[in-house]
């Protein structure tokens, strides 16, 4: 088989553009991702809706990846064991109707356990995220006692096993973190999100508030959604519907 | 009115230094069962991810709220001008200080990382109220230490009212602190109430009077000094009127909740169907904490022995501990209403009532609190001039018979 000097040099243009091009696009790919320099921005408020109306009994997809992804393993002590979300029956007394949901740290604008940390350890990234410094946690649990939700877990006993990416230890205090090791490295995606999504029932939906263009975005803006516990005003991250 | 002298006791007899033992075996014991939770971690308490602040904080936060009321009595003589409170002005001051650094200690001692203390006090969130609240502390020791300096230093003494007034505004301070720790968080039922500071204040007068009256009459029995009826029926007095005082606030504080339907659960809990918590307000608090005391305050069979006016303030003390027991764990025990109408459970204890057992450790953490304020204030009685040599009528009052 004899190849046309015409057909040689388109081949060998295609080669050379498509190597000149695909480190770009590996290159745009990696612009998702901050490097471990560059600050949380503003720009994004990173959160979760969840549907309650798809979410059912019996399905715990999203706690069991949660755990996993951060090694949260249980002691048997229901009560000191940490739990960074949880799947709550929420069941109406006079009409027995039923809600099935999962609760995590609810990443408020105005969050009470930042501003009752006398350590400045419970703090607000830019982008919405609300964590614990490990560092400077103290664990006096104060914020245990401000937080709504009963998303905060102090741990009880020695762990170990940590994931380089999840510093835990005992004597300090936790809570979901929105998967912000994820955030960072550019998956857009917590781990609870997406075994719903694959696993369970879709029922939880990840992004960026901010942008209007996010499927989140915009069905905040079309379909009607809630905080839990909107009389304290606290702008939640977390948004339910069907509730 | 006779000249007043202060002296040190002398402390050298084999009943102080085993007081003294006693105190040391209680802190011991304290100091003993923070290791062993801090060893073992939080899970070995009676505490979990509902009730996080239990048995040491009920101590701690008695402590803390006592000891900004010890200081009244030495307030109302320099500040508000009464003489005859003013030759308890010293023991009082001391007695503020030493039951600060008890209930202080509880509350480190029991801290998740008691070895990072430091950063508590070099990092400040000035939007906290804890924050706030460990500079009140600290700086209530600089201030009250200030005033006893004014009182023993004769030169100073012409800036005794002027520390006098400093240490009485800064303790008014820090209890409307230490009553905001709970005033302020918004999402718990029990504790969304601006009357928590004001009550906190009161508290503070009645805890921290009791505990005086108590360490005052030992203090002189023992030591065999001269006290005159006419000092201990004018603290009886008071104390009987600051009981009623702190009856009448949580009476406000109980039938404002019962007003607002959305309070309606948790005043139900605790005065009504809340088991233990219902059982220790009526029982311990009002009962044995209120009312038998107020009897024994007014019925002179009772408050004419000294014993008895004791142990009077003894039930005072015990019932301050069951207030702040129903307010702190009973305000945790009763879920937090995140969905308020429904019917709520979880894997993580929602809608249900908080377990709570106080834990044998638990509660030695808090006595060995109450055994540091009590080793500090009598090894500083031995060391500088607190006590008057004598309390008898004549010396506090110049008007009154002298003492039979």
């Amino acid at each position: 088989m004899s190849i046309s000097r015409r057909k040689f040099m388109q081949a060998g243009a295609a080669a050379v553009t498509g190597a000149a091009i695909a480190p770009g696009i590996h290159l745009v790919e990696l612009a998702q991702a901050r490097s471990p320099e560059e600050a949380a921005s503003t720009a994004k408020r990173w959160g979760l809706l969840i549907d309650s109306e798809k979410c059912t009994a019996g399905c715990s997809f999203c706690v069991d990846a949660c755990h996993t992804e951060h090694n949260i393993t249980s002691n048997n002590r229901p009560e000191t064991d940490a739990q960074w979300i949880r799947k709550v029956t929420a069941k109406d007394p006079d009409t027995g109707y039923t809600h099935y949901l999962p609760v995590m740290c609810q990443h408020c604008e105005k969050p009470p356990c930042v501003d009752v940390c006398p350590t400045g350890a419970s703090f607000k990234r830019a982008d919405g995220i609300v964590l614990v410094d490990k560092h400077i946690c103290i664990g006096c649990r104060y914020c245990m006692m401000a937080c709504p939700y009963k998303a905060r877990s102090f741990i009880h006993e020695e762990i170990t096993n940590q994931k380089s990416y999840v510093p835990r230890g005992k004597g300090t205090v936790e809570s979901c973190t929105l998967c912000v090791h994820k955030i960072d490295r550019g998956d857009n995606n917590t781990a609870c999100a997406e075994a719903c999504t694959e696993f369970g029932n879709d029922a939880i939906l990840f992004g960026d508030l901010s942008d209007l263009k996010t499927e989140i975005a915009k069905r905040r803006k079309t379909e009607p959604s809630r905080q839990l516990r909107s009389d304290l005003n606290l702008n939640t991250g977390v948004r339910y519907q069907g509730l | 009115m006779k000249q007043l002298t202060y002296d040190m006791i002398k402390g050298t007899s084999f009943g102080y230094w085993t007081l003294l033992g006693i105190f040391g075996v209680l802190i011991a014991a304290g100091l003993g069962s923070a290791y062993y939770m801090e060893t073992n971690g939080h899970y070995v308490t009676g505490m979990n991810n509902q009730i996080v602040w239990g048995m040491p904080h009920v101590f701690a936060v008695f402590l803390i709220v006592a000891a900004s009321g010890a200081l009244n009595v030495a307030s109302i003589g320099s500040v508000f001008g009464k003489t005859m409170y003013k030759p308890l002005a010293r023991l009082s001051a001391l007695l503020a200080i030493a039951l600060l650094v008890g209930g202080l200690a509880i509350l480190v001692l029991d801290l998740g990382r008691p070895d990072r203390l430091i950063i508590s006090m070099t990092i400040y969130n000035f939007k906290s109220i804890f924050a706030w609240n460990m500079i009140l502390y600290s700086g209530f020791i600089a201030v009250v230490g200030i005033y006893i300096w004014t009182m023993m230093q004769h030169n100073l003494k012409k800036y005794n009212r002027a520390a006098g007034m400093g240490a009485f505004i800064w303790r008014l301070t820090l209890t409307t602190g230490t009553g905001s720790i709970f005033g302020f968080l918004v999402a718990r039922s029990a504790y969304d109430a601006a009357i928590m500071a004001p009550m906190f204040i009161i508290m503070s007068f009645s805890f921290g009077l009791a505990i005086f009256l108590i360490y005052l009459i030992a203090t002189y029995h023992l030591t065999g000094r001269p006290l005159g009826d006419v000092i201990v029926n004018r603290l009886r007095k008071l104390l009987g009127i600051f009981v009623i005082s702190v009856l009448y606030f949580v009476l406000v504080y109980h039938l404002t909740n019962l007003y607002l339907a959305e309070h309606s659960g948790i005043e139900r809990f605790i005065l009504l169907d809340g088991g233990i918590y219902t059982k220790v307000f009526w029982i311990d608090q009002i009962i044995i904490g209120s009312l038998i005391p107020l009897l024994i305050f007014y019925v002179p069979v009772f408050y004419k022995s000294r014993l008895m006016l004791s142990f009077g303030a003894l039930l005072v003390v015990f019932g301050g501990l069951a207030q702040l027991y129903v307010i702190i764990i009973g305000g945790q025990a009763y879920p937090l209403q995140i969905f308020p109408g429904m019917e709520v459970s979880s894997s993580f204890g929602d809608g249900q009532t908080g377990n709570y057992t106080a834990t044998p450790a638990e509660i030695l953490l808090g006595i060995g609190g109450v055994g540091i304020a009590l080793a500090a204030a009598t090894f500083a009685i031995k060391i500088l001039p607190f006590l008057p040599q004598s309390l008898a009528n004549e010396v506090v009052d110049p008007h009154s018979t002298p003492t039979t």
